[in-house]
């Protein structure tokens, strides 16, 4: 199946006229920023591909270059509609910024696009917590650790502590920041993959290797919420 | 800006500083003093006096309560939760009360006037600084008072961000850059990457409540104790004992910076004097809970840039409270200067360096000049921004240190048929809990087309602007409608509330103001007279009844009564009494002599109808036809 053409349509610069590419924040011949249009991706944003291995140097170099274009400093001077432009363009590349940048939040951001929910920390609105999964393959450990947490906050209710069980709980979070560490550089080889299947256009990779990251990050995500949790009974 | 470098414009008495102390003259007319002029009121009348202002805005009773116990303001008795705070001056009986900006748009104006006198022209364009750790509701509260003042505020602009801006106008300067920020009432700590005349924050943290005045109030607090102790009297209740103590303190406190001893001499209501010696040694020990509070936000934006102290490339020292060799040292400490043969930035005086930083940012958003031609500024949201979720939990949409403008993008649906209406709480802050974190306004969605419950598919979009405030807009997808949405802020006002503040100011104009209009009002009653005068001769003037001429002569003598007082009401309504008494004459004249277009004016609007050359014509002359 054919990769479609992006962007065909072009507009015109409202102030000099010259011909645009759609979704062009500003004019290439004049420099003056054009109205937001909709639609347009964060990748859309940085001319880059939907693929996940990224120059993280080279965007940053590139971000720093558009915001000099497109910072609302530089229209405070103009009308009232090309401010607003600036700030919702500038909004919209400072976001696109900060989402590639992070390799978690470009993921979650890609596979957003390709459809999938991503996993909240938090309540829906119906007021019902929804309980994440837990991993089936850390099911002991982590009956374990909560036991353990428990504990903890006991003692801390108590004010006493018990060195054995503080120690106890440093290696589990230790041995934890490992597997996050671990899934990190798994991400990356999964990354590999995605952009192959995507120049290849294969289909069928693409899917798998979807859910893959899927799972991958739902287990990051619950691993680093256990770090999180560990890390607040020692009162870190 | 003067050339390539920023100046600090002097008031009108040669000082650059202008200490933010509000009097309310008691005179029977709301006559402000502002400065230097108002800090012998502070002496002899405290109730009539504000200062540090700064502390109060965007707060409320809640916030303050503590720390009103040792500042002489006195809160309006019927502030509610979540209202804005209300501040009493001078004695119950005048009954004048001020919101925080209110009291801040006369000092702002105060510097406009200085600005305005510099100059010899107008100035309605202005860049305010405000600590990087000031929330939503602060922010707004300083965009309010600037409006009161008559001037349009171009940017707000982060305080160690601005005094980067003067540090770094040597565009040579690269690196990674912490600016320590310790003034009167707030302390903020930045660090900023500078490359390529780019000048971008990568994390901010501070305490909006920390700052010079908690020093000078424990040593108010350590004299009062003393005098109790050794005197057996309890001077609390005199303010003005306590002014004064406070006067001594900051003296002592300031002389210590050089000195090894101060001395702290204070004469008492009783006729007794209190004194004290306070070694430098005592005063270190006294202050140090005070500055160490200072350690745990620098740890944190260390840990929030993801830089160690070793990367940190200059320090800067903002603030008069970074005069105090203690908090140099503590300065040393955190960011391991001394072992790295590094010594923090003092050039610039630290009282200054901030507003020279917001003269450089104006100058760049004035369209710069060969000094600021590359310079850029990227700075972020202190706090991060949340939304309060069922079960009082909240959802962080954008994250503290987010360069700014931000956005994020939310959906919310309705719970029950039919419903039009969808409220949102937001907040800012780092808690897990809405009651833990700061409320910033709450948005209430209308015009929701009534649909099943869960239909509805509203989107929210959250965009935090270059000042650091919050705008909200909102759409029901599926109808395509935009949502009307009603901000209640926390702790500040409504639109409709600063309209009428600035309209207020106005009535209770300074007196050079109420001056310009009552001659403005009396050149107006001198036209129309001068008019009247000359009715008699007109052909037109027959052709009025007797009452109508005999009314138009009463009220002709007494405005000519009014013109010589400098009552401005009674004066304009007796122009206006006048004016309303002659348009009949008035269009009887023109019918003589122009077209039906003018019928049914007065003769001061069929006046101006008539002429707009340099000088228009007298009201009685006959229209020019073209």
């Amino acid at each position: 199946m054919p990769i479609t053409e992006e962007q065909s349509v072009k507009t015109a610069c409202w102030s000099c006229g010259s011909a645009l590419a759609a979704g062009a924040p500003f004019c290439g011949a004049c420099g003056k920023v054009q109205a937001p249009s909709a639609g347009v991706t964060y990748f859309d944003v940085f001319g880059l591909p939907r693929k996940l291995a990224l120059d993280t140097s080279a965007l940053e170099r590139a971000f720093y270059k558009l915001s000099r274009k497109l910072h609302p400093d530089v229209y405070a001077r103009a009308s009232e509609q090309e401010q607003q432009w600036s700030l919702e363009q500038t909004s919209l590349l400072n976001d696109a910024h900060r989402t590639l940048k992070n390799p978690i939040s470009r993921t979650e951001y890609l596979l957003k696009l390709e459809g999938v929910e991503i996993e909240q920390d938090r309540s829906s609105e119906n007021g019902a917590k929804k309980e994440s999964r837990v991993p089936p393959d850390l099911l002991e450990e982590v009956f374990e650790l909560n036991m353990q947490l428990e504990e903890m906050r006991m003692n801390q209710k108590m004010g006493e502590d018990d060195p054995q069980l503080r120690q106890d709980l440093e290696k589990a979070k230790i041995q934890f920041e490992g597997q996050m560490t671990d899934s990190d550089s798994q991400l990356q080889a999964l990354w590999a993959k995605w952009d192959a299947a995507l120049d290849a256009q294969d289909d069928a990779s693409l899917a798998e290797v979807k859910d893959t990251m899927v799972a991958l990050l739902d287990r990051r995500r619950y691993v680093r919420n256990l770090v999180r949790d560990v890390n607040e009974a020692l009162g870190n | 800006m003067q050339g390539e470098r920023p100046v600090v414009i002097p008031g009108e008495d040669g000082l650059n500083l202008v200490p933010s102390v509000v009097a309310l003259a008691g005179d029977g007319q709301h006559k402000f003093v502002v400065g230097n002029g108002a800090r012998q009121y502070l002496i002899q009348t405290p109730e009539r006096v504000i200062y540090s202002v700064k502390r109060l805005m965007g707060r409320g009773v809640d916030d303050v309560r503590e720390e009103l116990k040792l500042f002489p303001f006195r809160l309006a008795a019927d502030l509610q939760a979540g209202e804005v705070l209300r501040i009493k001056l001078g004695p119950d009986s005048e009954n004048a009360e001020f919101t925080p900006p209110e009291i801040s748009a006369y000092v702002l104006r105060q510097l406009k006037k200085n600005a305005e006198r510099y100059f010899g022209a107008p100035v309605t364009k202005a860049v305010i600084t405000v600590p990087a750790y000031f929330n939503d509701a602060q922010r707004q509260a300083t965009k309010d008072a600037g409006r009161m003042a008559g001037l349009e505020v171009l940017r707000l602009v982060n305080e160690p961000t601005a005094a980067a801006l003067a540090y770094g106008l040597d565009r040579n300067k690269e690196g990674i850059v912490a600016v320590y920020d310790l003034g009167g009432g707030t302390f903020d700590i930045s660090i900023l990457k500078l490359h390529e005349g780019i000048f971008e924050v990568i994390a901010t943290n501070g305490d909006t409540h920390l700052g010079g005045d908690d020093i000078d109030n424990l040593l108010i607090a350590i004299a009062l104790d003393d005098i109790e102790g050794e005197l057996g009297i309890d001077v609390r209740t005199s303010p003005e004992t306590v002014q004064a103590i406070r006067k001594e303190v900051i003296a002592a406190k300031i002389a210590l910076s050089s000195e090894q001893v101060a001395r702290i001499s204070v004469d008492l209501p009783s006729g007794q004097k209190y004194q004290r010696e306070l070694p430098r040694e005592a005063f270190e020990q006294i202050i140090r809970p005070v500055i160490d509070r200072t350690i745990e936000p620098c740890k944190q934006a260390l840990k929030d840039a993801g830089v160690t102290p070793e990367q940190i490339d200059e320090v800067v020292l903002v603030g008069g409270s970074t005069r105090i060799p203690s908090v140099r040292t503590l300065t040393d400490q955190v960011f391991h200067l001394d072992q790295r043969g590094k010594v923090p930035h003092i050039e610039l005086n630290p009282d200054e360096v901030v507003a020279l930083g917001a003269a450089v940012q104006a100058n760049i958003l004035g369209g710069g000049s060969k000094a600021t031609e590359d310079m850029l500024l990227l700075d972020v949201t202190p706090l991060s921004l949340g939304i309060e979720a069922l079960g009082g939990v909240v959802a962080k949409i954008i994250q503290r240190n987010s360069t700014i403008p931000a956005s994020a993008t939310e959906h919310f649906t309705t719970g029950v048929d039919g419903q039009t209406n969808v409220a949102i709480h937001v907040l800012q802050g780092e808690r897990e809990l809405a009651k833990d974190c700061r409320s910033l306004a709450r948005f209430d969605l209308k015009g929701i087309p009534p649909m099943s419950a869960g239909l509805p598919r509203i989107e929210v979009k959250f965009l935090i602007d270059a000042n650091g405030i919050l705008h909200v807009s909102a759409r029901e997808q599926r109808s395509g409608k935009e949502a009307e949405i009603e901000v209640k802020p926390t702790y500040g006002l409504t639109d409709e509330q600063v309209e009428s503040m600035i309209l207020d100011s106005f009535d209770h104009a300074e007196a050079d103001f109420a001056e310009r209009q009552l001659i403005e009002a009396r050149n107006e009653a001198d036209t129309i007279l001068s008019a009247v005068d000359k009715a008699p001769s007109n052909a037109a003037w027959q052709l009025l009844t007797d009452e109508e001429r005999a009314q138009i002569g009463l009220l002709k003598d007494e405005l000519f009564v009014l013109k010589q007082g400098d009552d401005l009401k009674a004066l304009r309504a007796g122009t206006e009494a006048l004016d309303k008494a002659t348009r009949r004459f008035a269009e009887l004249m023109m019918d003589a002599a122009v077209s039906s277009a003018i019928k049914g004016e007065t003769m001061d609007s069929a006046g101006d109808k008539l002429g707009e050359g340099p000088t228009a014509p007298h009201p009685f002359a006959p229209a020019e036809i073209k």
